[in-house]
């Protein structure tokens, strides 16, 4: 099928994608990898007038230190993602995460950053972001400001940004040496996940020193599994402990129910996954 | 909108509407009908072109988005009457019924075989996982790929589509580097 007409325009600089935006008015619609979009479009279940292509944008693309943190830009690609050598050393979760998105096809075109910003809340990347701390730098026409994870995702496919606003870069406090583990739960090859599990541990001698546990399509938006996380603290890392960590973790979900699932079997996944993916990164 | 798209090795310089699906660019105007469409839900992978050495399904490329860029299909594969060693493979091991996914397995098969020269089963059946085989025939392909990667070690993959000796100006990969493609 043919999408609906559309004008089109591919800036090479930030500044001149915000005006672009600004300038095409409310039915402007960002395109990043285009992988979420363009089946949306070809199945006329949107009709943007005018695609705004950040595909041209030089500066949005790779991965680089600063500081104490890494900083991703928004389109930068999965592919990408998945071989950068700092983001395997300080970042390893996203690593994980990112290996399952999809398909090769793809993570070659989808962007971390056009994840994030499509705010599916069965986007592998979203829960990684929000476990790791991650803060959005966006820019608009006021200018560039920066939200905090949690402060990011307001509901299914909406986040704190307007219309106007791209997203920059995503800006990931080193996690360097923590173990780490993505858990997908889906029925088929490149299917989106009914649950999954983003968690990763740090540890000191045999005991658990911090924990970071999040939650992908338990809610409208991604969760943290606080309860997981305080259980984990202070422990060591044996299968008992794990097993009674991950009982907290559908405390206080409210996941969607769908023709896949319903509550009470997503919260069960949960539990389950969570306590693989806490071994698996244990045992990674 | 013009754009300019180098298409197996020959450059072409077209107006196309920015909704134009790379797919359609390369079947309609430009004649490439060995890459086929197979779903409109971009799950099935029979699409499946390389673009700039990178394997991507081309419903869900605009046309407009590879402006500049070098694109490679099914057609291109084959030099002189010789197949492609991954082509040859699927011909040797049956790794086809209907022949539908064909195109977008080999193409993803190369793509595969540039990250992973020697995939075991399991990498192979990931490494395809964006390609639906409506025959379920996947036994034999998964068979041909791993045929493939012996025929062509070392130095497997999207380079295999240039062989050495062959100038082609306008790629982008140095031929240097090839393994496969002129054995």
């Amino acid at each position: 099928m043919i999408p609906a007409p559309f004008d089109y325009v591919a800036p090479s600089t930030v500044d001149e994608a915000v005006r672009a935006l600004v300038d095409a008015g409310e039915d402007a619609k960002v395109i990043a990898g285009g992988q979420s979009l363009l089946p949306v479009l070809r199945m006329r279940l949107a009709a943007p007038t005018t695609l705004v292509d950040l595909g041209r944008i030089a500066e949005l693309r790779g991965v680089r230190e600063d500081g104490d943190a890494l900083v991703i830009g928004s389109m930068t690609t999965h592919y990408d993602v998945q071989r950068d050598p700092l983001i395997g050393e300080h970042a390893a979760l996203l690593a994980r995460a990112t290996d399952t998105v999809a398909d090769p096809q793809v993570r070659h075109r989808g962007t971390f950053g056009g994840s994030i910003a499509h705010a599916d809340p069965a986007g592998d990347l979203l829960a990684p972001a929000l476990a790791l701390d991650a803060e959005m730098l966006v820019a608009g026409p006021a200018g560039r400001r920066t939200v905090p994870a949690a402060d990011f995702f307001d509901d299914f496919f909406t986040t704190a940004m307007s219309p106007e606003e791209i997203l920059v870069e995503v800006r990931v406090p080193k996690h360097t040496g923590w173990h780490a583990h993505y858990e997908k739960f889906n029925r088929v090859a490149q299917a989106w996940s009914m649950v999954a599990v983003a968690a990763t541990v740090r540890t000191e001698g045999g005991t658990i020193a911090e924990a970071r546990v999040g939650l992908t399509n338990m809610a409208s938006v991604p969760v943290r599994a606080r309860g997981v996380e305080q259980a984990l603290v202070g422990q060591a890392a044996t299968p008992e402990t794990i097993r009674a960590a991950a009982e907290h973790a559908a405390e206080g979900t409210n996941p969607t129910v769908d023709g896949n699932a319903d509550v009470e079997y997503r919260q069960q996944l949960a539990r389950v996954l969570t306590g693989r993916a806490i071994s698996a990164a244990m045992a990674g | 909108m013009r754009i300019t798209v180098t298409v197996d090795g020959t450059s072409y310089t077209d107006d196309v509407e920015p909704r134009t699906l790379l797919v359609h660019h390369l079947r309609e105007r430009l004649g490439k009908v060995g890459t086929v469409v197979g779903c409109d839900t971009s799950n099935c992978g029979a699409c499946t072109v390389h673009l700039d050495g990178h394997s991507v399904k081309s419903c869900s490329v605009l046309a407009v988005q590879a402006d500049g860029c070098e694109v490679t299909t099914v057609e291109g594969l084959a030099r002189d009457g010789t197949l492609h060693p991954v082509q040859q493979a699927f011909h040797d091991n049956h790794a086809l019924q209907c022949g539908f996914c064909t195109p977008g397995m080999i193409m993803q098969s190369i793509d595969l075989l540039a990250d992973n020269p020697d995939p075991d089963e399991q990498a192979v059946r990931e490494g395809i996982e964006g390609n639906l085989c409506r025959c379920t025939g996947y036994q034999n392909i998964v068979r041909a790929v791993q045929d493939a990667a012996h025929h062509m070690r070392p130095g497997a993959g999207p380079e295999a589509e240039r062989v050495a000796g062959v100038d082609q100006a306008t790629g982008s990969r140095a031929a240097s580097s090839v393994g496969g493609g002129g054995e």
